[in-house]
């Protein structure tokens, strides 16, 4: 069993909102009750739509942000009982994050050199040579040339840039990347190019990876483990196969019909959702599907499921609970 | 008689840099009631070639083309007074992000309604009920009250559908979409894409379906335009190419999916799009090419069938020895 790298454990984040001074404040409940393993070497996909909470889960991880509640360790240390700064920066360099949009992630007025290097000096004390070396080694290991050292982010394209964000990731030797959306910016060509770099990647460093996307053929593609979130809330859970092959929640369901295929030959049967996402602040009573949900019924409006298990994986649905699926 | 005919359309950008050329020869034929892809990379020409037909070019821009037709008329002889007249009635256009497509400073109610006073004349305020008919039909409830809202207060989704509405307004022969769902999540990119098919069979109209996403034009289209570089490289039925792409970029462009994957290595087309000062010489794919020859660096490929290359793959056995035997004798 290779080593276990992060253990969420009922996670939550809530945000005050303020809605002027004379209004009470309100709860915006991003993140509840997320929990999950992750281990050497694998790779955990979060899908769902947008403000389903993913980013935030992903800011939680790289201790950008403190949960409100829940346990969350990350290479074996309770991140909850640190008390000293020293650790919590020692925990920052364990976990490093890709950003969705290349253009925006690398500052236009360092060169590729010292975005690279940037890092090494905030958090190591070794010499300007060594972290020379350390830059240009980096570059290589991402597919990129010695000459490129000098040069600005702007004279790049998409797909190398995309490549520096990565190199500049991986310097610190990280043992958990958390890659938000890291080739939806790309073009289709491209993306398999990073695409390739990122599993190469994992085999030869033994990374494990946080994969956040709504493209379900990457993540098909890439994933080992999938958790599937609606509205702040996980709905299903397990074994990247099974989730595909046999998904268990409406929602994953008619996430996997509403998804394009190439295959023209034998189109599917789509699932239709109607209405959209409901707003987080003011979530539906019961279960957050329930509105858009084909099998809902008196229940799923009053009392919100909980995960439990079903073959081998894990769903929250009243309907699966009471056997009406 | 089809619906639009385009012949040979270029169109140029002066630069500082020097002359850009981001359209280079495309040739279309829309029928009446047909869907259309054209899919491409970015940079590809695909949004600026339909720009050009609908004349909203800024002014460094050069169109040229041999022919554009629309029903009978010519566009390309117009004068631009004539030309508003067609565009915005009979050819509409939908446009990737529809937040920042919609006037953030009106009601949805008033940018309909100017739609239709400004075509058929008459008092904006007569046509709500026609608004309201509108907004139902592309599936917005409570249209009443939507009228009075602000996009901004409307969901990507819901400001997509408005959008929309505005365009098939005035019953347009020829809806043109630019990457409609691109800025949307799955499920809401399926809504769309239902609609618009819904729409376009109900109302007889073409449509032009401008994507990247392979899928979205597997699950929609009948006929496909594949654009490399400004270039029209394979024109053909969209299960002719799925099946067999004859064009080695069509060809790469597919077994670069996930879908299509063997094991964790997916096929990637290596190197970039050429830019403006990195254009080959021969055919403009040669350099990513896998099967590239010494002849396709050196000369432009021919255009043969609808596929723009020099040895175009799946040829049935005795048309391959032909096309080798005209390059070699």
């Amino acid at each position: 069993m290779s080593k276990q790298l992060i253990k969420a454990r009922d996670l939550h984040k809530h945000y005050t909102i303020n809605d002027g001074f004379l209004k009470s404040s309100k709860k915006l409940k991003a993140l509840s009750g997320v929990g999950f393993d992750l281990y050497e070497g694998k790779t955990l996909a979060v899908v769902g739509e947008s403000g389903c909470g993913k980013s935030t889960l992903a800011r939680l991880l790289t201790t950008i942000e403190e949960p409100t509640s829940g346990q969350l360790s990350i290479d074996g240390i309770d991140m909850g009982s640190v008390q000293s700064k020293a650790i919590t920066k020692q925990l920052r360099q364990t976990v490093q994050m890709v950003f969705q949009d290349p253009f925006g992630s690398l500052n236009p007025r360092q060169k590729v050199g010292d975005i690279l290097q940037e890092p090494l000096i905030i958090n190591t004390s070794l010499s300007a040579s060594e972290r020379k070396q350390k830059a240009l080694d980096m570059m290589s290991l991402v597919g990129l040339r010695d000459e490129h050292f000098q040069r600005y982010p702007h004279m790049f394209s998409g797909g190398q840039r995309q490549r520096i964000a990565i190199a500049r990731a991986l310097i610190l030797k990280p043992k958990v990347v958390v890659l938000d959306e890291p080739v939806s910016a790309l073009d289709v060509s491209i993306q398999a190019q990073v695409i390739n770099l990122l599993v190469e990647l994992q085999k030869e460093l033994g990374l494990a990876y946080v994969f956040i996307s709504h493209d379900l053929s990457i993540v098909r593609h890439i994933a080992d483990e999938v958790l599937v979130m609606y509205l702040g809330k996980p709905v299903e859970q397990g074994p990247s196969e099974v989730i595909f092959n046999d998904p268990k929640h409406p929602y994953t369901q008619a996430l996997l019909s509403a998804t394009p295929s190439t295959n023209i030959k034998n189109k599917r049967q789509r699932i239709k959702l109607t209405g959209e996402l409901p707003s987080p602040i003011d979530p539906p009573n019961g279960c957050a599907f329930n509105p858009r949900c084909q099998h809902a019924n008196k229940s799923c409006k009053i009392s919100e499921p909980v995960m439990d298990t079903f073959g081998k994986s894990r769903a929250a649905c009243l309907a699966l609970d009471e056997g009406r699926i | 008689m089809a619906l639009l005919e385009i012949v040979n359309l270029t169109v140029d950008f002066a630069t500082a840099t020097g002359s850009l050329r981001a359209v280079d020869g495309i040739n279309l034929t829309i029928d009446e009631g047909e869907i259309v892809a054209i899919v491409g990379e970015s940079g590809s020409g695909k949004s600026v070639g339909m720009l050009a037909l609908m004349g909203l070019l800024p002014w460094t821009s050069t169109v040229t083309a041999d022919r554009i037709s629309f029903n009978g008329q010519d566009l390309l002889n117009m004068t631009d007074k004539q030309r508003r007249k067609i565009i915005g009635k009979d050819i509409s256009m939908i446009f990737q992000e529809p937040m920042t497509s919609l006037n953030p400073c009106f009601t949805v109610g008033y940018q309909i309604t100017e739609v239709l006073s400004h075509h058929f004349g008459g008092k904006r305020k007569s046509y709500n009920k026609k608004a309201i008919e509108l907004l139902n039909q592309v599936g917005i409830p409570a249209a009443e009250s939507r009228l009075n809202s602000f996009p901004h207060q409307l969901s990507g989704g819901m400001c997509q559908r408005v959008m929309i509405a505005m365009m098939i307004a005035c019953k347009p022969k020829l809806l043109i979409a630019d990457e409609p769902t691109t800025a949307l999540d799955v499920t809401i990119q399926a809504q769309i894409l239902e609609l618009l098919i819904e729409l376009q069979q109900s109302h007889g109209m073409a449509l032009v379906l401008i994507t990247h996403d392979m899928a979205v034009v597997a699950e929609t289209a009948e006929r496909v335009i594949v654009l490399y570089a400004g270039q029209q490289v394979e024109q053909r039925k969209v299960k002719e190419l799925f099946e067999n792409p004859k064009h080695p970029y069509s060809e790469a462009l597919l077994n670069a999916l996930p879908e299509r994957a063997q094991d964790k290595h997916l096929n990637a087309i290596p190197g970039v799009v050429p830019g403006q000062m990195d254009r080959p010489r021969g055919c403009l794919f040669s350099p990513r090419c896998n099967y590239a020859q010494d002849l396709c660096s050196q000369e432009k490929a021919p255009l043969k069938d609808g596929i723009l290359c020099h040895f175009p793959l799946n040829l049935s056995k005795s048309k391959k020895q032909k096309a080798i035997n005209l390059e070699t004798g």
